[in-house]
């Protein structure tokens, strides 16, 4: 069995082929979020940005920094936030759900000055 | 990864094209549960790419945490809540769309912008390839010992408060005293508390 350590510049995808991916993954998710009506689409384009964060730190972490790979420990610790983010923030829809009756994101106005 | 170029340059064309079109679904879609399981799909085409990047162990993870555990919680609350609704229309909705689009475009043309003029130092160091995860073990352990243990606190702050937050019923009896409270305040046959005494 062959030890596999590539050198990720050998590659034929370029670096800024993840992070065009990437930018394309990000701005999706901040349309999303500022133009959906549905509170649970809201935290799914939440969830598309933090993995358009994540290839980011992934490719850096493979293309720069291939011997300490930093980029994937961040990663791991971004995908533990999110896990804990998605459930506090499913929680809060619910309860919101319950005294308001409803999922639009227009009217959850009660903190609206 | 050790595949011949043309299969990686395949791969990571099929990946991509399945990561954007899913995540277009998820935003696009007006069905809500196909946006969801589009998010599965989104989810994995990316734990694909960090195949491609060297990264099994976090590709592992991703499959685990974000599949298994983030997409089936979010079914789970649309099941919840699911409840056909008509929108109010709201006036300029069309407009805000298209700003909001044209401000996305920008963002998008900045990012290509850094993307293509920074001078990254390439080639770096080779990469450690199947040894990834030997080293994350060791950072968790050392270096990144502290968020390790901070992650594990949060991971229980947030799990007790998810529940705080959704549960429903509340004690029927007070626990100091041990009489019964009075529950028309908290929960009231289900009507919902807030619903006619917004402003607007």
């Amino acid at each position: 069995m062959e030890t596999t350590t590539v050198a990720s510049a050998a590659s034929t995808i370029p670096l800024q082929a993840y992070l065009v991916l990437a930018a394309v993954l990000f701005c999706t998710g901040v349309w999303g979020l500022i133009n959906s009506r549905n509170a649970v689409r809201v935290l799914m384009s939440i969830e598309l940005m933090l993995n358009a964060v994540n290839i980011n730190l992934m490719a850096f972490s493979d293309y720069l920094d291939g011997q300490l790979i930093r980029g994937q420990v961040f990663t791991i610790f971004v995908i533990t936030v999110a896990a804990a983010e998605a459930a506090v923030g499913l929680a809060i829809l619910l309860s919101l759900y319950r005294n308001r009756d409803t999922v639009d994101m227009e009217r959850f106005n009660l903190l609206r000055w | 990864m050790t595949i011949a170029s043309t299969t990686q340059l395949i791969c990571f064309v099929v990946l991509s094209v399945t990561l954007v079109l899913g995540a277009l679904g998820v935003v696009l879609l007006p069905n809500i549960v196909y946006s969801a399981f589009l998010l599965g799909g989104v989810f994995l085409s990316v734990a694909g790419l960090y195949l491609m990047l060297n990264a099994s162990f976090v590709a592992a993870a991703q499959v685990l945490v974000y599949v298994g555990a983030v997409n089936v919680l979010i079914l789970f609350a649309i099941m919840l809540v699911n409840k056909k609704e008509n929108l109010a229309a709201i006036p300029g909705l069309g407009l805000r769309r298209l700003l909001s689009g044209a401000v996305c475009g920008g963002l998008f043309l900045l990012l290509i912008r850094v993307a293509f003029t920074t001078p990254w130092p390439l080639p770096g160091p080779a990469a450690v390839g199947e040894e990834a995860t030997i080293r994350i073990g060791e950072h968790l352990f050392s270096d990144y010992l502290l968020p390790f243990e901070l992650a594990s606190v949060l991971l229980l702050m947030s799990m007790i408060g998810a529940i705080v937050l959704a549960r429903r019923d509340v004690l029927s009896t007070d626990v100091i005293t041990g009489e019964l409270v009075d529950q028309g305040l908290i929960e009231k046959e289900r009507t919902p508390l807030l619903l006619e005494k917004s402003p607007r």
